[in-house]
């Protein structure tokens, strides 16, 4: 670790030197940047992003000579390059690899196949094993499954894994946390300037904290295991600056399925996407999570918002790890821009049976529904229960149709049964819900996103039709293949919820 | 990884047609094709990518130098845009683990069970069996879209497909194609093969030449060149492959 922090220093060295790119773009001021910034002028040193460094080699502090996105320093970093250009590829160091008991055996078995039955992992301290998709389920398979992770974590002393033994009682496990993505920043693994691969698709949620965040398939991860090295090919970058004040009836979901409308679920194929703006500055951490989550709908290899005093004060008695973001620098060259004014957008849905099949909530008023499905790594945090509950609330009235809520998190189900909703008079989220008369929060997983085993709650084994905070409407994705899923906001999904359509929250929040 | 491949490689369509002409009729194609089929072991170890017929034989020997010769012949099972790793393979179907060798069979056996059956109504396995008849299946842009699942490539190749023929690809389903050496993911140099073709159509995959031939509609598509990927999908995936180039050590550790 000494060596490669000192070598990430060296690296990162010449990457402090010049003007931001978000300073050179947002019109509001966006020096928010910390940690580093040794270097740089006029910047709010915090204790927990300061840390101590290893002495920078002469030669390594001269001025920037390869001018780059955030996401291409990040891998120039991890892969001890002075400066790299997109396409190239590198053996990067991973930061972190996480995994998961529907990859995680698979990736178990080609570790021991190919490294040895005795093979040891790279670094027991880097590799976090979350069991979350398929746990409340009588599935045998799937509770073997959970049992080899538990296996291997004793036999590697794998720091990291957040256990689960009884299913009866999620509360009955400690260590339990649920969905990943979310885990993963709730227990500060996601941090600025770093590298972290997943064996899942929505591991791009973490670009949310400035890391380099992206999915990877269990062979890839097998030799992540064993070496703590992978071969990437650096992405070009699009970058989108959102700006303009968020209007009242809008959320971060709202954006990414316009962003994604926009450019196709293929538009940002082997690309990075960075956000920027005066909008995303506005956003909280999780809202910020929501955006980089899906990403991957776009086909983008990663996402990444510029690390600021939100996210400093997010990881604050997270992490002991010292971490040090990275910025796109001004004279960074980008794939293309995009801007929008989010003061004009409205609340939109994709339709069936794609992400990128955008409509607006208000044109979607007539689509009959069957039920409202609340939960995931994209729409499961605290903040997105807080907003459904402001819907209700403002509403009061009870929903008319099956209205289901999976908290990603334990962490959440603890917010949404303890955290007063604001203007409530003390409520909590949970009361809302009920007397709303939703179903009850139920235990903390993936749950029904993927549908998974039959008898996982709220699967949808009947062809409905359903609105979803989660993030895939093709065919099949929540049980059955004949199901219709529109995408939505937490508010479009509790309005929607309200009058058994497709429903603008502004009905209720205007 | 899609490095242009040595410019022998790009010959013409007449060169191609010279060099499969010794083909036998689709009928008896189809023959070698189950027979080579059987040869296939449900076990995540290298599969042999060799050729399928004296055809492919010759091409191999006189593509000498090209870094990828290998030829598949046999039925399509044609796709659309955008299908993504659900349909491939529906997610109750992820607890079975790819490394273990009667799961891997059994995903074969799952391969594309998540394509909606009114667009679909002829299965990609028929009922009952663990295996495909469609050697080569043929889509349209940005396949393998969504999940990272690498049960997707494992679950096509463990059906007996050999060769994905598509417009374009989504990223990580690309690389773990290449990474598992379960299935070439080979791009159309052209976009919309896919509406000219349809499944049962008899095609080759001519990897040497580049070419993507349906001898039913009589048309003939050049191939994005696989370049560097195609060695190493060749030797079983990138262990197999860093083994076999003497990249890595040549056995696991005891």
């Amino acid at each position: 670790m000494a060596s490669s922090v000192s070598a990430a220093a060296k690296a990162s060295a010449a990457f402090t030197h010049k003007k931001e790119l978000a300073a050179a773009t947002a019109p509001a001021p966006t020096q928010h940047r910390a940690g580093t910034g040794r270097r740089t002028k006029a910047c709010r040193v915090r204790a927990v992003a300061s840390p101590a460094r290893a002495p920078r080699a002469p030669a390594s502090t001269g001025s920037v000579k390869t001018a780059m996105t955030m996401t291409e320093k990040i891998l120039a970093r991890a892969s001890e390059r002075a400066g790299l250009e997109p396409g190239e590829n590198v053996w990067v160091d991973v930061d972190v690899l996480m995994t998961h008991d529907v990859c995680g055996p698979g990736t178990i078995g080609i570790f021991k196949k190919e490294f040895g039955e005795d093979a040891k992992v790279w670094n027991r301290e880097k590799v976090v094993i979350i069991p979350d998709h398929y746990i409340f389920t009588s599935d045998e398979r799937a509770n073997r499954n959970v049992d080899i992770l538990r296996d291997f974590c004793m036999e590697q002393n794998i720091k990291y894994f957040y256990d689960i033994k009884d299913l009866s009682n999620f509360k009955a496990n400690p260590d339990y946390k649920g969905v990943c993505h979310v885990a993963l920043a709730q227990e500060g693994h996601c941090r600025p300037g770093e590298v972290l691969l997943g064996t899942d698709s929505h591991t791009c949620n973490a670009g949310a904290f400035g890391q380099f965040a992206t999915g990877i398939g269990n062979t890839d991860a097998g030799f992540v295991l064993g070496t703590g090295k992978a071969l990437l090919k650096v992405p070009p970058t699009i970058r989108f600056v959102l700006d303009g004040e968020m209007p009242p009836y809008l959320l971060a979901k709202d954006l990414i399925l316009q962003i994604i409308g926009e450019i196709s679920v293929s538009g940002a194929t082997y690309k990075s996407m960075e956000f920027v703006g005066s909008t995303v500055e506005s956003l909280n951490m999780e809202e910020r999570m929501t955006l980089c989550n899906m990403v991957i709908e776009a086909g983008g290899k990663n996402g990444v918002v510029p690390a600021d005093e939100t996210t400093f004060k997010y990881l604050e008695g997270k992490t002991s790890v010292d971490y040090e973001p990275v910025y796109s620098d001004a004279q960074a060259r980008f794939f293309s821009d995009y801007q929008f004014d989010v003061s004009k957008l409205e609340p939109v849905v994709a339709k069936p049976h794609s992400p990128d099949n955008r409509a607006l909530a208000r044109e979607c008023k007539d689509v009959k529904i069957d039920r409202v499905y609340i939960g995931s790594c994209t729409g499961g945090k605290t903040e997105d229960f807080l907003a459904a509950a402001k819907v209700f609330l403002a509403s009061g009235k009870k929903v008319k149709v099956p209205t289901f809520l999976v908290p990603a998190t334990q962490k959440v189900w603890m917010d949404v049964y303890s955290l007063p909703v604001p203007g409530s008079g003390g409520k909590t989220c949970s009361q809302i819900f009920e007397e709303a008369g939703c179903d009850t929060p139920a235990s903390p997983s993936c749950g029904a996103c993927l549908g998974g085993p039959r008898d996982t709650y709220a699967r949808m084994n009947e062809p409905m039709v359903c609105v979803s905070t989660t993030n895939r409407n093709f065919p099949g994705r929540m049980g059955h293949k004949e199901g219709q899923i529109y995408l939505a906001s937490p508010y479009t999904a509790a309005a929607s919820a309200l009058t058994g359509y497709v429903t603008d929250p502004r009905d209720f929040l205007m | 990884m899609a490095a242009a491949a040595p410019s022998v490689v790009a010959t013409t369509a007449g060169a191609s047609t010279a060099v499969l002409s010794p083909r036998p009729a689709p009928t008896s194609a189809f023959l070698r094709r189950t027979h080579v089929t059987s040869h296939r072991h449900p076990t995540l170890k290298c599969r042999r990518a060799g050729p399928l017929t004296p055809a492919a034989a010759a091409a191999a020997a006189a593509g000498g130098s090209s870094p990828s010769s290998a030829v598949f012949h046999g039925e399509a099972f044609v796709v659309g845009d955008n299908i993504d790793t659900d349909q491939i393979i529906p997610a109750e179907h992820l607890t079975l683990v790819p490394s273990k060798p009667d799961e891997y069979r059994k995903l074969g056996s799952f391969a594309f069970a998540g394509l909606p059956s009114a667009a679909y109504p002829t299965p990609f396995v028929a009922p009952g069996e663990e295996s495909t008849r469609y050697a080569v299946i043929v889509g349209g842009a940005n396949f393998g879209c969504g999940s990272s699942r690498e049960h997707a490539p494992v679950a096509l190749g463990a059906a007996g497909a050999r060769a994905v023929v598509a417009e374009s690809y989504a990223r990580i389903f690309f690389r773990n194609s290449v990474a598992t050496g379960e299935v070439y993911p080979l791009e159309l140099a052209d976009a919309g093969a896919w509406k000219e073709c349809k499944t049962g159509d008899v095609v080759t995959v001519d990897l040497g030449n580049s070419v993507f031939i349906n001898h039913t509609s009589g048309k003939e598509y050049k191939l994005k060149p696989i370049g560097d990927a195609g060695p190493v999908i060749e030797a079983g995936g990138i262990f197999a492959y860093a083994r076999k180039t003497g990249m890595i050590a040549s056995k696991a550790a005891a």
